[in-house]
């Protein structure tokens, strides 16, 4: 299971603009690296990041071979209202990795 | 004077491969710093704009990540004592400044142990739990959990008494000339440090922000990995990681970087 | 000392510097061209598109350290309002194996159109940023990064 960090404020002032940012360990293999004889290593990346809050997507990523390893995202959202938010990494194989963070807007 | 000192210092340690048999003559002044403590620069000097601005922002700094894993393992029961770090030490801040004073000598174990390797023996001896391997994912967040403690505090090892020895060892191994390219960790980090090699300053080698976030790993990697690349880069067979050998030189690079602040987790190129 | 070894550790190091400049030239990769970007800018954002210059502003170092993880900070000029926001934030690359390196999708509830992460870069080249905007336009901004090569192997 890749591991997470997320930092957002646990609380904002309603209208306030959120800054979130993210990591996740995954090497997101390329697939045009060789190994040591010289075989071919597959491709293995992370393809989507969505983040939903109180139940709507607010931002979404699409992730090529482009994006470096342990892939970071720094967005922002307008705090509306007190709610769950809801990190999503979708890797290529469909395995994804979930985490939620609780924003108190007060 | 000094570059003659030196040259028979590495006379004398390139003659023997046997570094930790290789003990200064008495009076040697083992402790001698190899750059003035006015002159010594963090890696950090080195870097670009953007990845020390990287390194300084925790909110952006890849290697916290490391250091979160190592809080969650912070508290984790393990072993057969069903003990988690947290059990004896509390919080992590408990061990604040215990990082600047690593490695240290155990006079119970009569080893050197660094940072790893103490973190290694509690899981041993306290937690009676399975080992965690060198450079695996749990004792690199461990470590910089730990070490992260330490952030800003001034390196500030013991090399005196029961170190002394493995300071000299460790010293020695810094003036050896090694590999196929014969090159000491000295020759580029004591007397070249500043320059240019190709697109890169060549940094004075000092360990003070690991384990470290490094973009050519693209992960975290503890000292010991960064002193194999070196070894590698002369064309030498590295030690291994946690070895005795890595240990002292470990001990050696902390004495010459003493006042230097801890960055755990550092971030370089 | 004996005359004519004056400088023992400059020579060291140099003959180390030139065995060390040999090595790195393995892992040779596919790259792209600016043909490929093209085609791949196309494909995003439709045939003929053309994204006019300006209101996007990127922030890339002009010197990378190292092309593994190269900083990207991207803001567009949106009142981000449900009338008048930023729909989508594409870059592209000139010469990564893929052209296409990372979208974005922003709405309203964004508050700022500002984003940042970490992306690869294989060798010095141009980075083309568009957004698209609720409206449907397309605004672009592209910035030149010049990456620079480790001194030293590292295979560890």
């Amino acid at each position: 299971m890749p591991a997470t960090r997320i930092v957002l404020p646990a609380r904002a002032r309603k209208g306030e603009v959120v800054e979130i940012k993210t990591i996740i360990t995954h090497p997101m293999e390329t697939g045009y690296r060789r190994d040591h004889v010289g075989l071919a290593i597959a491709r293995d990346i992370i393809t989507r990041f969505t983040c939903t809050y109180a139940g709507e997507e607010v931002f979404r990523m699409d992730l090529f071979t482009g994006v470096a390893a342990n892939p970071f995202v720094g967005f922002t959202t307008l705090a509306t209202e007190t709610g769950e938010v809801v990190f999503e990494w979708t890797d290529q194989h469909g395995t994804v990795t979930r985490e939620q963070r609780r924003l108190v807007v007060v | 004077m000094a570059r003659r000192g030196r040259r028979a210092a590495l006379g004398a340690a390139g003659a023997s491969l046997m570094l930790l048999a290789a003990l200064p003559a008495a009076g040697q002044t083992a402790t001698e710093p190899g750059i003035a403590a006015g002159d010594r620069k963090s890696g950090r000097d080195f870097l670009a704009p953007e990845t020390r601005a990287q390194q300084d922002d925790l909110s952006i700094n890849p290697g916290m990540l490391w250091v979160e894993q190592g809080e969650k393992l912070w508290r984790e029961a393990a072993g057969a004592g069903a003990k988690a770090c947290a059990s004896c030490h509390g919080d992590p801040s408990a061990l604040k400044g215990v990082a600047a004073r690593y490695p240290a000598y155990d006079a119970r174990l009569q080893r050197l142990l660094n940072l790893e390797g103490r973190i290694q023996n509690c899981r041993l001896e306290h937690q009676r739990a399975a080992p965690l391997p060198y450079e695996s994912q749990a004792l690199l967040a461990l470590t910089a959990l730990v070490a992260h403690q330490s952030r800003g505090l001034p390196l500030n090892v013991a090399t005196k008494g029961p170190a002394r020895p493995f300071l000299a060892a460790g010293r020695a191994m810094f003036f050896t000339q090694q590999g196929q390219l014969s090159i000491s960790c000295a020759q580029c980090h004591d007397d070249n440090w500043g320059k240019r090699l190709r697109a890169e300053r060549i940094s004075q080698g000092q360990p003070n922000g690991f384990p470290t976030y490094r973009l050519e790993w693209q992960t975290t990697g503890s000292l010991h990995r960064r002193l194999r690349a070196c070894f590698q880069g002369v064309r030498a067979e590295p030690f291994a990681a946690g070895s005795p050998e890595l240990v002292a030189l470990e001990l050696y690079l902390a004495a010459r970087a003493r006042g230097l602040p801890i960055e755990t987790p550092a971030v370089r190129r | 000392m004996q005359p004519g070894d004056s400088n023992p550790s400059r020579r060291k190091v140099l003959a180390g510097a030139i065995g060390i400049v040999v090595l790195p030239l393995t892992g040779h990769q596919a790259h792209a061209t600016p043909e490929n970007m093209a085609e791949a800018m196309g494909e995003a954002l439709g045939a003929g598109a053309a994204p006019k210059s300006g209101r996007v502003k990127l922030v890339l170092p002009e010197l990378a350290e190292n092309g593994n993880s190269v900083p990207l900070r991207i803001s567009v000029e949106s009142p981000m309002t449900a009338a008048d926001h930023v729909d989508t934030i594409y870059v592209f690359s000139e010469r990564n194996p893929v052209s296409n390196v990372v979208r974005f999708h922003l709405g309203p509830r964004s508050g700022r159109a500002q984003v940042m992460t970490s992306i690869r870069l294989a060798g010095t080249q141009h980075i083309t940023v568009v957004a698209r905007m609720s409206d449907g336009s397309l605004w672009s901004s592209a910035a030149n990064v010049v990456v620079t090569q480790a001194a030293c192997i590292d295979d560890t």
